[in-house]
């Protein structure tokens, strides 16, 4: 009911293929080269929309799921100034979402398809998401980091390829850059605050350090490399240049305020590289596989959102009003 | 006139938070994520007119700041109407008490550009142009629910059933009615009922639904005098968690 995607008899014909014509091939690789940017109705290879589909399609689910940790501390922010920044933020995200749904559907997968699928576990969102929000502190947590660590990957993604990903991202990212500066601002005043309010600050942070360093996938010497992905500009930096990244633009800002993370080996070295003690990768495929601390309440909120709003979507595939007109 | 007039500040400012809450609460889960958008805003709208409402209380008639007045009162001190209090229910509940809410804030917002009090009248003239959109919102939703599916006019009529006599608790009066409407800061509950009910019944006959029929027995006071439902209790120690966490504490 959402809006029409944008596949083509000819390419939805194509989209079982594995053999692609070499010349468009070539061609569609120059246009990259040159840094030009591929738009819905052109010439694409079917493996180039598949994993772009899956891309987008992700990282619209990890909007939406994202709210949730954060939604339930709406009804409980400690004053005017945080509740209506929390709501503006979270409403962002779900906006987000909606953004790249839209995105991902001009490659041919309509969004009721997409919710489907994240509700039968086929397609996947953030592992970041699987984590509790227990205290306060960690809505300070998220917005600071979680948002930080997205954000460099997000700069990073919205140099790709492909057009209106690249168009969504840059509008995502500099709302983003909002959401950090509501999370630095309650991080710094949680730790320049009371002994409680410090005390549940580093709690958040300790929680909250694996699942950073896990946020940017596992090391490159453990992942498949995939030299055509980054060649299609579909992948723009390694898992481990964006983790680097963020512990360099970040960890300096929380040990200013006189907070640890929880790892002795943390540091950086001559070299600019970050060292650090390898997150447990077990826990990472864990989690990822269902068996995260809050998969299960995850989806199925997801899946009662979904239930109990069928009848008003099914009831507005019936459309008996006209578009309503501004009072003034 | 002070006590008046804090009177009607402080029924106005927890009716709107209150809903602001309520509101609140569909980010993540509305039936589409337009919607969840849509009660997102409504939420930041009437959460702003809620702190702008305790700003008059605090600036001009002394009373605490306004974190203090929403966060650190006691549920006996709230003077919001039953119909903001009660939980979100399903979607049908909610865009019905928000289609009656709001069509008696804005009318209300609207009989207050004319108030004498200055503050009121300048913040009224500002708000109703807000509460225009969650106004068309809520018309819009309504008509097209009344007349989509077999359930969702099934769902509509009997939300609006059992919506209506907390409904017309909004208008409960205070001892202050006639002072206020003498002074003329506000031209009173009963004034904007009448005009309520003019506004919203071609809507809901429009929409293919009933207009209820009132019995002044079921109406729904107590609201405004202190009296509330079982859920203010619970929605107010929810909305105080982190605060009593560390009462002196800047958040």
């Amino acid at each position: 009911m959402y809006g029409s995607t944008n596949l083509s008899e000819e390419d939805a014909k194509r989209m079982n293929s594995t053999v692609e014509d070499p010349e468009k091939l070539e061609a569609f690789e120059s246009r990259i080269a040159r840094g030009e940017k591929i738009e819905p109705q052109d010439w694409m290879p079917v493996e180039y929309r598949k994993q772009l589909i899956r891309m987008i399609e992700q990282h619209a689910h990890s909007e939406i799921v994202g709210a949730l940790p954060e939604g339930t501390w709406i009804t409980r922010a400690p004053n005017f100034r945080r509740k209506l920044a929390l709501i503006a933020k979270v409403q962002d995200e779900i906006g987000h979402g909606q953004l790249l749904y839209s995105a991902a559907e001009t490659l041919g997968k309509t969004r009721e398809e997409m919710l489907n699928d994240l509700l039968n576990g086929k397609s996947k969102y953030s592992n970041v998401f699987n984590y509790p929000a227990k205290t306060w502190a960690d809505i300070a947590v998220i917005g600071f980091l979680v948002d930080g660590a997205a954000i460099v990957n997000q700069v990073i993604n919205s140099k790709g390829s492909y057009g209106p990903y690249c168009r969504a991202l840059e509008r995502i990212c500099y709302e983003e850059s909002f959401h950090l500066k509501q999370g630095h601002d309650n991080v710094v005043y949680l730790a320049t605050g009371t002994k409680h309010q410090r005390a549940i600050l580093q709690d958040a942070i300790n929680r909250w350090y694996v699942p950073l360093l896990h946020f940017f996938g596992p090391p490159d010497k453990m992942s498949a490399h995939s030299e055509k992905l980054m060649k299609w500009k579909v992948k723009l930096a390694s898992n481990d240049d964006m983790r680097n990244q963020f512990l360099d633009q970040y960890v300096p800002k929380i040990w200013e305020l006189d907070i640890t993370f929880p790892d002795p080996n943390l540091k950086k070295n001559n070299d600019g590289i970050w060292e650090f003690s390898d997150p447990d990768w077990n826990e990472f495929k864990r989690v990822i596989n269902g068996g995260g601390p809050c998969n299960a309440e995850r989806i199925a909120v997801r899946k009662f959102a979904e239930e109990a709003g069928r009848w008003v979507r099914q009831a507005l595939m019936n459309p008996t009003e006209k578009y309503v007109v501004p009072l003034a | 006139m002070s006590n008046a007039l804090k009177d009607l500040l402080f029924k106005m400012a927890d009716d709107a938070l209150i809903i602001g809450h309520r509101n609140s609460e569909w980010t993540g889960i509305g039936p589409m994520l337009e919607e969840d958008l849509a009660f997102s805003s409504m939420a930041q709208d009437k959460i702003g007119h809620a702190q702008a409402l305790y700003k008059i209380l605090n600036e001009v008639l002394g009373e605490a700041d306004a974190d203090t007045l929403a966060f650190k009162r006691e549920e006996k001190q709230f003077k919001c109407c039953q119909l903001v209090e009660q939980p979100i229910g399903e979607y049908d509940f909610s865009i019905v008490r928000q289609f009656l809410f709001d069509h008696a804030e804005l009318i209300r917002y609207d009989m207050l550009t004319q108030s004498s009090f200055q503050p009121l009248a300048q913040l009224a003239k500002k708000v109703k142009g807000e509460i225009k959109y969650h106004v068309m919102h809520a018309d819009t939703f309504v008509k097209q629910l009344g007349k989509g599916t077999e359930e969702s006019k099934a769902r509509m009529q009997s939300s609006l059933n059992y919506a209506w006599h907390f409904a017309l608790g909004i208008f409960e009066k205070s001892e202050f009615e006639n002072e206020l409407i003498s002074e003329n800061i506000f031209a009173g509950e009963e004034e904007l009922k009448k005009r309520w009910l003019e506004k919203i019944t071609p809507i809901i006959e429009a929409a293919t639904l009933k207009v209820p029929v009132t019995d002044e027995s079921k109406i729904i006071y107590g609201g405004r005098k202190g009296f509330h439902s079982e859920y203010l209790k619970p929605l107010l120690d929810e909305m105080c968690e982190v605060v009593r966490t560390d009462i002196d504490a800047e958040w």
